[in-house]
Protein backbone atom coordinates (compact mmCIF):
# COMPACT_ATOMS: atom_id res chain seq x y z
CA UNK A 1 0.00 0.00 0.00
CA UNK A 2 0.81 3.61 -0.20
CA UNK A 3 3.03 5.54 2.35
CA UNK A 4 0.37 7.26 4.46
CA UNK A 5 0.89 8.79 6.80
CA UNK A 6 -1.95 7.21 10.29
CA UNK A 7 -3.35 10.54 9.91
CA UNK A 8 -3.83 10.60 6.20
CA UNK A 9 -4.91 6.67 6.92
CA UNK A 10 -7.63 8.07 9.83
CA UNK A 11 -9.10 10.75 7.41
CA UNK A 12 -9.37 8.40 3.99
CA UNK A 13 -10.45 5.68 5.64
CA UNK A 14 -14.05 5.24 4.37
CA UNK A 15 -12.56 5.53 1.35
CA UNK A 16 -9.31 3.07 1.69
CA UNK A 17 -12.46 0.34 2.26
CA UNK A 18 -14.11 1.50 -0.86
CA UNK A 19 -12.93 -1.66 -3.49
CA UNK A 20 -13.52 0.89 -5.74
CA UNK A 21 -10.85 3.40 -4.16
CA UNK A 22 -8.75 1.83 -1.93
CA UNK A 23 -5.09 2.48 -1.27
CA UNK A 24 -4.39 2.50 -5.17
CA UNK A 25 -6.90 5.15 -5.63
CA UNK A 26 -6.73 7.20 -2.59
CA UNK A 27 -2.55 7.37 -3.61
CA UNK A 28 -3.97 8.15 -6.87
CA UNK A 29 -6.36 11.17 -5.64
CA UNK A 30 -3.16 12.13 -3.30
CA UNK A 31 -1.17 12.71 -6.23
CA UNK A 32 -3.41 14.15 -8.85
CA UNK A 33 -3.66 17.80 -10.09
CA UNK A 34 -6.76 19.50 -10.90
CA UNK A 35 -7.33 22.70 -12.26
CA UNK A 36 -10.75 24.45 -11.15
CA UNK A 37 -12.29 26.72 -13.67
CA UNK A 38 -14.42 29.46 -11.30
CA UNK A 39 -14.44 29.45 -7.57
CA UNK A 40 -18.72 29.90 -8.04
CA UNK A 41 -21.37 28.46 -8.07
CA UNK A 42 -20.27 25.46 -9.59
CA UNK A 43 -16.41 25.91 -8.30
CA UNK A 44 -17.79 25.66 -4.45
CA UNK A 45 -19.03 22.49 -3.74
CA UNK A 46 -16.34 20.78 -6.80
CA UNK A 47 -13.62 22.56 -4.56
CA UNK A 48 -15.01 21.44 -0.98
CA UNK A 49 -15.09 17.75 -2.14
CA UNK A 50 -12.22 17.35 -3.74
CA UNK A 51 -10.02 19.10 -1.53
CA UNK A 52 -12.09 16.72 1.24
CA UNK A 53 -11.57 13.57 -1.05
CA UNK A 54 -7.84 14.14 -0.89
CA UNK A 55 -7.07 15.56 -4.16
CA UNK A 56 -3.32 16.40 -3.39
CA UNK A 57 -2.80 19.32 -6.05
CA UNK A 58 -5.94 22.03 -6.40
CA UNK A 59 -5.42 25.04 -9.18
CA UNK A 60 -7.91 27.12 -8.88
CA UNK A 61 -8.55 29.61 -11.75
CA UNK A 62 -10.68 33.15 -10.59
CA UNK A 63 -10.56 36.29 -11.39
CA UNK A 64 -13.76 37.66 -9.12
CA UNK A 65 -14.19 38.97 -5.41
CA UNK A 66 -16.51 37.52 -3.32
CA UNK A 67 -19.91 39.51 -3.13
CA UNK A 68 -22.55 39.69 -0.92
CA UNK A 69 -24.85 37.88 -3.77
CA UNK A 70 -22.53 35.05 -4.09
CA UNK A 71 -23.15 33.90 -0.58
CA UNK A 72 -27.11 32.76 -1.49
CA UNK A 73 -24.72 29.49 -3.26
CA UNK A 74 -21.17 29.72 -3.11
CA UNK A 75 -20.51 27.91 0.28
CA UNK A 76 -17.01 27.89 0.37
CA UNK A 77 -16.87 31.58 0.82
CA UNK A 78 -18.39 33.48 3.63
CA UNK A 79 -19.83 37.00 5.16
CA UNK A 80 -16.52 37.94 6.73
CA UNK A 81 -14.58 37.53 3.31
CA UNK A 82 -17.24 39.38 1.03
CA UNK A 83 -14.54 41.93 -0.73
CA UNK A 84 -11.53 39.37 -0.76
CA UNK A 85 -10.65 37.73 -3.74
CA UNK A 86 -12.30 34.52 -4.39
CA UNK A 87 -9.24 32.79 -5.25
CA UNK A 88 -7.98 33.68 -1.59
CA UNK A 89 -10.94 32.90 0.03
CA UNK A 90 -11.15 29.33 -1.36
CA UNK A 91 -7.36 28.33 -0.61
CA UNK A 92 -8.21 29.43 3.26
CA UNK A 93 -11.33 27.32 3.54
CA UNK A 94 -9.34 24.21 1.81
CA UNK A 95 -6.57 24.73 3.93
CA UNK A 96 -8.69 24.62 7.18
CA UNK A 97 -10.68 21.35 5.16
CA UNK A 98 -7.19 19.96 4.76
CA UNK A 99 -3.56 20.29 4.79
CA UNK A 100 -3.10 17.90 2.42
CA UNK A 101 -3.82 19.66 -0.37
CA UNK A 102 -1.70 21.97 -2.31
CA UNK A 103 -3.88 24.74 -3.55
CA UNK A 104 -2.72 27.03 -6.48
CA UNK A 105 -4.70 29.95 -7.02
CA UNK A 106 -4.28 32.19 -10.38
CA UNK A 107 -6.00 35.38 -10.11
CA UNK A 108 -6.47 35.86 -13.68
CA UNK A 109 -9.25 36.10 -16.62
CA UNK A 110 -8.61 33.42 -18.64
CA UNK A 111 -7.69 34.07 -22.32
CA UNK A 112 -6.23 32.40 -25.34
CA UNK A 113 -2.91 34.47 -24.80
CA UNK A 114 -2.87 32.87 -20.98
CA UNK A 115 -4.75 29.17 -21.13
CA UNK A 116 -2.29 26.76 -22.19
CA UNK A 117 0.04 27.87 -20.16
CA UNK A 118 -1.66 27.63 -17.23
CA UNK A 119 -3.99 24.13 -18.31
CA UNK A 120 -0.43 22.11 -19.28
CA UNK A 121 0.48 21.40 -15.66
CA UNK A 122 -3.11 19.68 -14.70
CA UNK A 123 -4.24 15.99 -15.77
CA UNK A 124 -7.83 17.23 -15.50
CA UNK A 125 -10.07 20.50 -15.93
CA UNK A 126 -13.10 21.41 -14.20
CA UNK A 127 -15.33 23.53 -16.14
CA UNK A 128 -17.36 25.51 -13.88
CA UNK A 129 -17.03 28.95 -15.61
CA UNK A 130 -20.07 31.07 -16.35
CA UNK A 131 -20.25 32.31 -20.19
CA UNK A 132 -19.51 30.76 -23.71
CA UNK A 133 -17.03 32.62 -25.09
CA UNK A 134 -14.90 30.78 -21.96
CA UNK A 135 -16.70 27.73 -22.19
CA UNK A 136 -15.53 27.68 -26.18
CA UNK A 137 -12.20 28.73 -25.38
CA UNK A 138 -11.92 25.75 -22.57
CA UNK A 139 -12.62 23.18 -24.45
CA UNK A 140 -10.46 24.45 -27.39
CA UNK A 141 -7.57 24.40 -25.14
CA UNK A 142 -8.53 20.71 -23.78
CA UNK A 143 -8.91 19.19 -27.08
CA UNK A 144 -5.37 20.91 -27.84
CA UNK A 145 -3.73 19.39 -24.59
CA UNK A 146 -5.58 16.51 -24.55
CA UNK A 147 -6.93 17.28 -21.48
CA UNK A 148 -10.11 15.62 -19.75
CA UNK A 149 -13.10 18.50 -19.33
CA UNK A 150 -15.48 18.01 -17.03
CA UNK A 151 -18.01 19.97 -17.90
CA UNK A 152 -21.23 21.65 -15.72
CA UNK A 153 -23.42 24.57 -16.45
CA UNK A 154 -26.85 25.75 -14.92
CA UNK A 155 -29.59 27.82 -15.79
CA UNK A 156 -32.51 28.91 -13.25
CA UNK A 157 -33.75 24.98 -12.78
CA UNK A 158 -31.54 23.16 -15.28
CA UNK A 159 -28.45 21.77 -15.03
CA UNK A 160 -25.94 19.77 -17.56
CA UNK A 161 -23.06 17.58 -17.03
CA UNK A 162 -20.74 15.52 -19.25
CA UNK A 163 -17.32 14.64 -19.46
CA UNK A 164 -15.24 15.69 -22.40
CA UNK A 165 -12.40 13.06 -23.07
CA UNK A 166 -10.49 13.97 -25.91
CA UNK A 167 -9.90 11.01 -28.89
CA UNK A 168 -12.13 9.08 -26.46
CA UNK A 169 -15.86 10.56 -26.73
CA UNK A 170 -17.19 14.29 -28.26
CA UNK A 171 -15.90 18.04 -27.07
CA UNK A 172 -18.47 20.74 -26.45
CA UNK A 173 -18.51 21.56 -30.00
CA UNK A 174 -19.14 18.23 -31.45
CA UNK A 175 -22.31 18.75 -28.74
CA UNK A 176 -23.05 22.66 -29.48
CA UNK A 177 -21.16 23.75 -32.52
CA UNK A 178 -21.91 27.22 -32.26
CA UNK A 179 -23.29 29.48 -29.53
CA UNK A 180 -26.43 30.97 -28.88
CA UNK A 181 -26.45 34.80 -30.67
CA UNK A 182 -26.29 37.53 -28.15
CA UNK A 183 -29.16 37.88 -26.23
CA UNK A 184 -31.16 34.94 -26.89
CA UNK A 185 -30.34 33.32 -23.88
CA UNK A 186 -30.40 35.40 -20.59
CA UNK A 187 -27.56 34.89 -18.37
CA UNK A 188 -28.03 33.84 -14.41
CA UNK A 189 -27.44 37.09 -13.31
CA UNK A 190 -30.67 37.82 -15.29
CA UNK A 191 -32.51 35.18 -14.88
CA UNK A 192 -31.80 33.93 -11.62
CA UNK A 193 -30.52 30.70 -10.16
CA UNK A 194 -31.59 28.51 -7.39
CA UNK A 195 -28.91 28.38 -5.26
CA UNK A 196 -28.70 24.59 -4.62
CA UNK A 197 -28.67 23.87 -8.09
CA UNK A 198 -25.04 24.23 -8.70
CA UNK A 199 -24.04 22.61 -5.47
CA UNK A 200 -25.79 19.49 -7.18
CA UNK A 201 -24.54 20.06 -10.42
CA UNK A 202 -20.72 20.62 -9.12
CA UNK A 203 -21.02 17.79 -6.53
CA UNK A 204 -22.00 15.88 -10.05
CA UNK A 205 -18.74 17.09 -11.52
CA UNK A 206 -16.96 16.47 -8.26
CA UNK A 207 -17.66 12.39 -8.45
CA UNK A 208 -17.03 12.95 -12.45
CA UNK A 209 -13.42 13.89 -11.51
CA UNK A 210 -13.14 11.66 -8.55
CA UNK A 211 -13.82 9.08 -11.16
CA UNK A 212 -12.13 9.49 -13.77
CA UNK A 213 -8.47 9.88 -11.16
CA UNK A 214 -9.17 6.42 -9.87
CA UNK A 215 -9.73 4.92 -13.11
CA UNK A 216 -13.23 3.89 -12.95
CA UNK A 217 -13.28 3.57 -16.72
CA UNK A 218 -14.87 5.08 -19.92
CA UNK A 219 -18.53 2.83 -19.46
CA UNK A 220 -19.32 4.28 -16.07
CA UNK A 221 -18.45 7.79 -16.81
CA UNK A 222 -20.18 10.28 -18.20
CA UNK A 223 -17.89 10.24 -21.49
CA UNK A 224 -20.61 10.78 -24.57
CA UNK A 225 -23.38 11.24 -21.96
CA UNK A 226 -24.93 14.13 -21.19
CA UNK A 227 -27.04 14.24 -17.95
CA UNK A 228 -29.73 16.62 -17.32
CA UNK A 229 -31.21 17.28 -13.89
CA UNK A 230 -34.13 19.72 -13.72
CA UNK A 231 -34.63 20.70 -9.71
CA UNK A 232 -37.79 21.91 -10.01
CA UNK A 233 -39.66 18.54 -11.78
CA UNK A 234 -37.02 16.41 -9.56
CA UNK A 235 -35.85 14.98 -12.88
CA UNK A 236 -32.40 13.45 -14.05
CA UNK A 237 -31.82 11.70 -17.08
CA UNK A 238 -29.08 11.13 -19.81
CA UNK A 239 -28.71 11.42 -23.20
CA UNK A 240 -26.45 10.21 -25.95
CA UNK A 241 -23.53 12.85 -27.05
CA UNK A 242 -21.23 11.77 -30.04
CA UNK A 243 -17.90 12.70 -31.34
CA UNK A 244 -18.78 14.71 -34.32
CA UNK A 245 -16.06 13.33 -36.72
CA UNK A 246 -16.46 16.92 -38.82
CA UNK A 247 -15.87 18.87 -36.10
CA UNK A 248 -13.99 21.75 -36.36
CA UNK A 249 -11.46 21.11 -33.35
CA UNK A 250 -11.57 17.51 -32.52
CA UNK A 251 -12.49 15.74 -35.75
CA UNK A 252 -10.78 13.94 -38.10
CA UNK A 253 -9.60 16.65 -39.99
CA UNK A 254 -9.57 19.60 -37.70
CA UNK A 255 -9.81 23.11 -39.20
CA UNK A 256 -9.20 24.86 -35.86
CA UNK A 257 -5.49 23.97 -34.71
CA UNK A 258 -5.14 26.83 -32.60
CA UNK A 259 -7.02 29.45 -29.92
CA UNK A 260 -8.92 31.89 -31.86
CA UNK A 261 -10.95 35.11 -30.51
CA UNK A 262 -13.72 33.51 -28.21
CA UNK A 263 -15.30 36.78 -27.60
CA UNK A 264 -15.82 37.75 -31.61
CA UNK A 265 -16.29 33.60 -32.16
CA UNK A 266 -19.93 34.06 -29.76
CA UNK A 267 -19.95 38.25 -30.69
CA UNK A 268 -20.13 38.56 -26.63
CA UNK A 269 -17.63 39.81 -24.06
CA UNK A 270 -16.04 36.92 -21.79
CA UNK A 271 -18.04 38.15 -18.50
CA UNK A 272 -21.55 37.13 -17.22
CA UNK A 273 -23.58 40.52 -18.71
CA UNK B 1 -49.22 10.64 -38.06
CA UNK B 2 -47.02 10.15 -35.11
CA UNK B 3 -48.00 11.63 -31.55
CA UNK B 4 -45.32 12.03 -29.60
CA UNK B 5 -44.25 14.12 -26.61
CA UNK B 6 -42.08 16.39 -27.06
CA UNK B 7 -39.94 18.44 -23.93
CA UNK B 8 -39.60 22.39 -24.08
CA UNK B 9 -36.81 24.26 -22.68
CA UNK B 10 -37.46 26.52 -19.73
CA UNK B 11 -36.49 29.70 -22.43
CA UNK B 12 -39.17 28.16 -24.99
CA UNK B 13 -42.19 27.76 -22.10
CA UNK B 14 -43.38 31.59 -22.19
CA UNK B 15 -44.53 30.36 -25.97
CA UNK B 16 -46.13 27.08 -24.47
CA UNK B 17 -48.11 28.61 -21.60
CA UNK B 18 -45.81 27.53 -19.45
CA UNK B 19 -45.82 24.32 -20.34
CA UNK B 20 -42.57 22.08 -20.07
CA UNK B 21 -44.11 19.40 -21.79
CA UNK B 22 -46.29 19.35 -24.99
CA UNK B 23 -48.03 16.70 -27.47
CA UNK B 24 -46.56 17.39 -30.59
CA UNK B 25 -47.61 15.26 -34.33
CA UNK B 26 -45.89 14.62 -37.38
CA UNK B 27 -44.16 11.84 -39.02
CA UNK B 28 -41.28 13.75 -38.99
CA UNK B 29 -39.40 16.17 -36.52
CA UNK B 30 -39.69 18.62 -39.36
CA UNK B 31 -43.19 17.93 -39.69
CA UNK B 32 -43.34 18.04 -36.02
CA UNK B 33 -42.29 21.57 -35.68
CA UNK B 34 -44.73 22.64 -38.27
CA UNK B 35 -47.47 21.50 -36.44
CA UNK B 36 -46.26 22.57 -33.30
CA UNK B 37 -45.55 26.09 -34.74
CA UNK B 38 -49.32 26.19 -35.63
CA UNK B 39 -50.11 25.65 -32.22
CA UNK B 40 -47.66 27.72 -30.25
CA UNK B 41 -46.51 30.74 -33.06
CA UNK B 42 -43.27 31.55 -32.58
CA UNK B 43 -41.54 28.26 -31.38
CA UNK B 44 -39.84 27.49 -34.97
CA UNK B 45 -38.07 31.02 -35.27
CA UNK B 46 -36.46 30.20 -31.74
CA UNK B 47 -35.33 26.70 -32.97
CA UNK B 48 -34.45 27.43 -36.74
CA UNK B 49 -32.54 30.24 -37.83
CA UNK B 50 -33.56 32.92 -40.31
CA UNK B 51 -32.24 30.84 -43.20
CA UNK B 52 -34.74 27.98 -41.96
CA UNK B 53 -31.74 25.99 -40.42
CA UNK B 54 -31.45 24.59 -37.25
CA UNK B 55 -30.18 26.60 -34.47
CA UNK B 56 -26.35 25.08 -33.98
CA UNK B 57 -26.86 25.74 -29.80
CA UNK B 58 -30.41 23.48 -29.78
CA UNK B 59 -30.06 19.81 -29.98
CA UNK B 60 -33.28 17.85 -30.33
CA UNK B 61 -33.42 14.31 -29.23
CA UNK B 62 -35.77 11.99 -29.96
CA UNK B 63 -35.78 9.27 -27.01
CA UNK B 64 -31.72 8.98 -25.85
CA UNK B 65 -30.27 10.23 -29.50
CA UNK B 66 -29.34 13.11 -30.92
CA UNK B 67 -30.99 14.01 -34.77
CA UNK B 68 -28.20 14.84 -35.71
CA UNK B 69 -26.82 11.22 -35.80
CA UNK B 70 -30.03 9.96 -36.87
CA UNK B 71 -31.52 11.24 -40.19
CA UNK B 72 -31.62 15.21 -38.95
CA UNK B 73 -35.20 16.80 -39.30
CA UNK B 74 -35.97 13.45 -41.53
CA UNK B 75 -35.71 11.44 -38.64
CA UNK B 76 -39.04 9.63 -38.39
CA UNK B 77 -41.23 9.53 -35.49
CA UNK B 78 -43.42 7.11 -33.94
CA UNK B 79 -46.00 6.91 -31.59
CA UNK B 80 -44.97 8.04 -27.91
CA UNK B 81 -41.76 9.16 -28.54
CA UNK B 82 -40.28 11.32 -26.02
CA UNK B 83 -38.79 14.17 -28.01
CA UNK B 84 -36.17 16.51 -26.36
CA UNK B 85 -35.23 20.21 -27.34
CA UNK B 86 -32.07 20.86 -25.36
CA UNK B 87 -30.62 24.43 -25.97
CA UNK B 88 -26.77 25.26 -24.52
CA UNK B 89 -26.69 27.07 -21.33
CA UNK B 90 -23.59 28.48 -19.50
CA UNK B 91 -23.61 29.22 -16.11
CA UNK B 92 -21.87 28.72 -13.40
CA UNK B 93 -21.49 31.24 -10.56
Amino acid sequence: MADFTDDQIFRYARHIILPEVGGIGQEKLLNARVLCLGAGGLGAPVLMYLAAAGVGNIGIVDYDVVDMSNLQRQVIHNSDRVGELKVDSAKTFIEKLNSDVNVITINEKLTSANILDILKDYDIVVDGSDNFPTRYLVNDACVMLNKVNVHGSIFRFDGQVTVFKPKVGPCYRCLYPEPPPPGMVPSCQEAGVLGVLPGVVGSLQAVEVIKEIIGAGEDNSLVGKLLLYNAMKAEVRKLNIRRDVNCPVCGDNPTITELIDYEQFCSMPAVEI
Amino acid sequence: MATVKVRIPTPLQKLTGGLGEVDGDGNTVKDMFESLETKYPGIKERIYDEEGTMRRFINVYVNEEDIRFLNGEGTELKDGDDISVIPAIAGGI
